[in-house]
């Protein structure tokens, strides 16, 4: 008889990496389905892309680097770099840059870096901006809402788009496309109107954000919400992010109504919410004190502000993640929580080999 | 209603507590054979008083303490000692510990000789403690620190004593059980506890998923009238029962890190440990016994009255578990107990549960992933940890086996309850490394102290040596000085020496001159030889002269000097 003799504790929870990636992914279907209903089947199509690109890149990785393909390739941490890539593109991108933009946030800034739990950046976000210095064109071809509903542009009709770049009715994607809310902004903001009268003579605007854009944000919230709930991520980064992001533009907004844009426009446009909820908490690159998770997402609620209001980006979402990714080891390490037993008044010093543990 | 207070983190376990506690607690079989290890308390082992073939009753101190921090062993039951040798007992390392075994004899017999304390009260608390630590009780919640040294207020006022009857480890009921059979025996178990502290106040913590337990305390506390007695409810979080965490619960206050619970004014023990006080100061019974939790893959999970020293496959057994498919046992609880490696290993004083996993039919722990992943920084250990450590900082600078670093992130204020290594995602055995962390530092330090000792005797002897140097070239010099007079006589001496050898030598020569002009034998000569010898004799002067004329005169000289 042998018997087992491992070091306790013997019992587990049963939580898996895999369940909490499949959970993040879960609580972001409520608001693909808000996307696809006002900007059609190209975030489908390209979420399908993405996501296969992100396999296959992992899995080649994984075989070069000689590490085991199975547990990696199902801990569903791929599939989720994927999916916020694919989030984060234009609807009507065309294929490559999909697979080109994964392709590098899978093998460049997250497996060249050691794979799962060694990327110091966050991968979605490194594609990202990859592609958005590499091809400005392509990633701000963005289109209007429900004007695939207008024009009925079918599932076919916008696979042909992605992969042929032709689109129906002999229209091309410069006819189509459209700035964003937040880049309609800063572009008309620079040409001296006031804010009021550019969300005014604009169609695209709704009541918060712009219209479409401020739908997919609610359902992004309520995904995060459950999130939260859920015990996958916590609540410290997304309140410190979108808070800090609100005080800083009511101050200004306050300031001089006119030249900024209100805190809800900012809150609900672009990818604040996406990056409070689900970029800014991806475990591996963020702060993992409590309250260094608050400084990281104070710092990237402010650089999302700073970025978009006086960078030339009209978006800073990605660029605001990046650098409080690289402050991230810094803040973890003044941000050390105060251990039991050692309050003020008592030693500062920590316990000496020879102190007992409890009795 | 007492406010309460909340330890950071700890995680919500499933009980399992149902099974084992649906039977009373019944006394288990007479073993045929008890194993008694000499060290079943934190201190030095206790030193054996018997001998191989040596006749004890039960109840007769067969290992007596070595030092102040240590604690007697009794015999169990009545029998024959048949071994005093080593024996796997229940420890990480697998190794095996020195231990008494006896061979019982079924009869029981009591040792007579003991003493029962009729009113405790009329004894100062020293002969109190005296007694207690006579009786070999130690915590019995696990830690086994002899008690009559955790009873010593020293020089401390103790204003609360806490009796930790929390138990929150899943599967094990032998605590609860105990409180709910013998609440009243507890309860004056507390009050020769708080005799012996002098402590002002009372309470005893019970996690609120123990009703029975509870109400059967309130009612004796009430019956007794001991309105010193609070008897409080905290909430089933693990790892409520660690001492610190409790007294947090119960009190706001932070036990300081390598510090004692008594500098915050406050003892805790376990509600064991009161029972057997009791027993200790109103039979004068020593502990021999205790309440096991047996539970897991055994047909009948239930709680006995053991002795100590009873085989863990005995009680596997007698509870209708399968030697043949076992394949994991536990000695404690699922969060914090030993695998054990050997199930002849025997019960020992701070043995609460014997949780059984077995090959066959359901298995009841489900134990972490074979793979482990990479941690993903998900902070989720650092949430679920009390004492508000960084187990993830602690595993990456104990993998890269940077002792200092995790040393700075407070390792050895980790008290390995398992809650970081339980909620991982990654399924990283993370307790698994700071155990290992501690031992090699513990390792060094060890190392370290013996190279202090070995270079503390090497320049000891360097120095030694150098003094011894320097001593002997004081001495010479002492002594050349010592003899500079008598080496100026030496010379003197020697000046005589020469002067008698020169003597000598001149006698020497004038010897061997006058041998010249005087051959040996020319005493008894006739006057013709005479004749003969002065004609060769001026022949040859003759001869002589006509050489030179220098010779002539010297010759001429030395004829005149010598005639």
């Amino acid at each position: 008889m042998n018997l087992d003799t491992p070091s306790s504790p013997h019992i587990h929870s049963g939580i898996h990496i895999t369940g909490m990636m499949v959970r993040v992914c879960l609580a972001l279907v409520p608001a693909i389905i808000a996307y696809t209903w006002f900007f059609g089947w190209g975030l489908c199509i390209n979420i399908l892309i993405a996501v296969g690109t992100a396999l296959g890149a992992e899995a080649l990785m994984l075989r070069i680097r000689q590490r085991p393909i199975v547990p990696f390739l199902t801990d569903g941490s791929a599939v989720l770099t994927g999916l916020l890539l694919a989030f984060c593109l234009p609807p009507f991108s065309p294929w490559w840059i999909t697979v080109m933009g994964t392709a590098f946030a899978i093998i460049v800034a997250k497996q060249l870096y050691g794979g799962l739990g060694y990327n110091p950046f966050n991968p979605a976000m490194v594609g990202y901006v990859m592609l958005l210095i590499s091809f400005p064109l392509e990633m701000t071809q963005w289109v209007p809402p429900n004007i695939v509903n207008q024009l009925q542009i079918g599932f076919l009709d916008t696979l042909n788009i992605i992969f042929t770049g032709n689109f129906p009715y002999l229209l091309n994607i410069d006819a189509l496309s459209m700035a964003t809310p937040l880049d309609t902004v800063k572009t008309e903001l620079g040409l001296n109107i006031t804010v009021s009268e550019i969300v005014r003579s604009n169609a695209i605007f709704g009541d918060f954000g712009g219209v479409g854009w401020e739908w997919v944000g609610n359902w992004v919230l309520l995904g995060g919400i459950w999130l939260i709930y859920k015990r996958i991520i916590t609540w410290h980064i997304p309140l410190a992010l979108m808070g800090s992001l609100l005080v800083i533009s009511f101050f200004f907004f306050m300031l001089d109504p006119d030249t900024y844009a209100s805190p809800m426009f900012h809150l609900f446009s672009g990818g604040t919410l996406l990056a409070a909820f689900f970029i800014a908490t991806d475990p591996v690159s963020a702060s993992t004190t409590p309250r260094g998770r608050i400084f990281f997402g104070i710092g990237i609620g402010i650089l999302i502000y700073v970025i978009r209001t006086w960078g030339s980006y009209p978006d800073g979402v990605a660029f605001a993640v990046l650098l409080m990714n690289m402050a991230a080891p810094t803040i973890d390490y003044y941000t050390q929580p105060r251990v039991f037993g050692y309050k003020k008044d008592y030693e500062k010093q920590p316990s000496k080999p020879g102190d007992g543990g409890n009795s | 209603m007492r406010r309460l207070f909340q330890f950071h983190g700890g995680v919500s376990l499933k009980e399992h507590k149902k099974d084992a506690m649906t039977r009373p607690v019944k006394t288990a079989l007479l073993p045929k054979q008890l194993i008694l290890p000499l060290q079943q308390h934190i201190g030095a082992p206790a030193e054996a008083v018997v001998a191989i073939g040596d006749k004890v009753l039960k109840g007769q101190l067969i290992a007596r303490p070595s030092n102040t921090v240590s604690a007697p062993v009794h015999a169990s039951s009545s029998g024959t000692v048949v071994a005093i040798t080593k024996h796997p007992v229940s420890h990480p390392s697998h190794l095996d510990a020195p231990c008494i075994i006896i061979d019982t004899d079924g009869e029981e017999r009591w040792h007579t000789d003991r003493q029962p304390v009729a009113n405790y009260h009329e004894l100062p608390p020293e002969k109190v403690r005296e007694h207690i630590r006579d009786a070999g009780i130690v915590g019995m919640g696990g830690a086994g620190f002899p008690a009559h040294i955790k009873l010593n207020p020293s020089n401390h006022v103790v204003d609360t004593l806490i009796l930790n009857g929390a138990e929150c480890e899943p599967y094990i009921t032998c605590d609860e059980m105990l409180l709910r059979e013998r609440a009243l025996e507890v309860i004056v178990g507390l009050r020769i506890m708080r005799y012996a502290l002098q402590a002002k106040r009372c309470i005893i913590g019970i996690e609120n998923n123990k009703a029975a337990a509870f109400r059967a305390l309130q009612e004796q506390v009430r019956n007794t009238g001991a309105d010193f007695i609070d008897v409080i409810q905290v909430p089933t979080v693990y790892p409520t029962g660690g001492e610190k965490q409790l007294i947090q619960v119960l009190t706001g206050k932070e036990v300081p890190a390598s510090g004692l619970p008594l500098d915050i004014g406050v003892v805790c023990h376990n509600v064991g440990t009161a029972y057997a006080v009791y027993r200790a100061i109103e039979f004068g019974e020593p502990l021999i016994s205790r309440y096991v939790t047996i539970a897991g893959s055994v047909a009948h999970a239930c709680n006995l009255e053991v002795p100590i020293g009873t085989p863990v496959i005995d009680l596997i057994e007698e509870c209708g578990g399968n030697r043949n498919t076992l394949s994991r046992v536990i000695l404690g609880g699922p969060m914090m107990g030993t695998a054990l490696h050997d199930i002849t290993a025997p019960i020992t004083k701070t043995t609460n549960c014997i949780l059984v996993n077995s090959t066959i039919g359901d298995v009841p722990l489900p134990s972490r992933d074979k793979h482990v992943m990479p941690c993903i920084r998900c902070g989720n250990c650092a949430t679920a940890c009390p004492i508000d450590l960084l187990p993830q900082q602690l595993y990456w600078y104990s993998r890269a086996k940077d002792f200092d670093k995790v040393q700075d992130y407070h390792l050895f204020d980790c008290i390995e309850c398992g809650c970081c290594d339980y909620v991982c995602p990654s399924q990283i055995p993370l307790v698994h490394y700071f155990r290992y962390a501690k031992t090699e530092i513990w390792a060094q330090q060890r190392e370290k102290t013996l190279a202090d000792i070995a270079r503390e005797r090497h320049q000891f002897r360097e120095q030694r040596l150098e003094r011894e140097k320097q001593e002997k070239q004081e001495r010479h010099k002492k002594k050349r000085a010592a003899l500079k007079p008598a080496g100026n006589a030496a010379s003197k001496e020697e000046e005589a020496k020469k002067a008698v050898i020169q003597a000598a030598m001149d006698r020497a020569k004038a010897k061997r001159e006058s041998n010249v002009s005087k051959p040996k034998n020319t005493q008894n000569l006739t006057t013709e030889q005479q004749q003969k010898i002065s004609e060769t004799d001026a022949r040859r002067t003759k001869l002589n002269n006509d050489t030179t004329d220098k010779q002539d005169v010297q010759r001429d000289l030395l004829q005149d000097n010598n005639p």
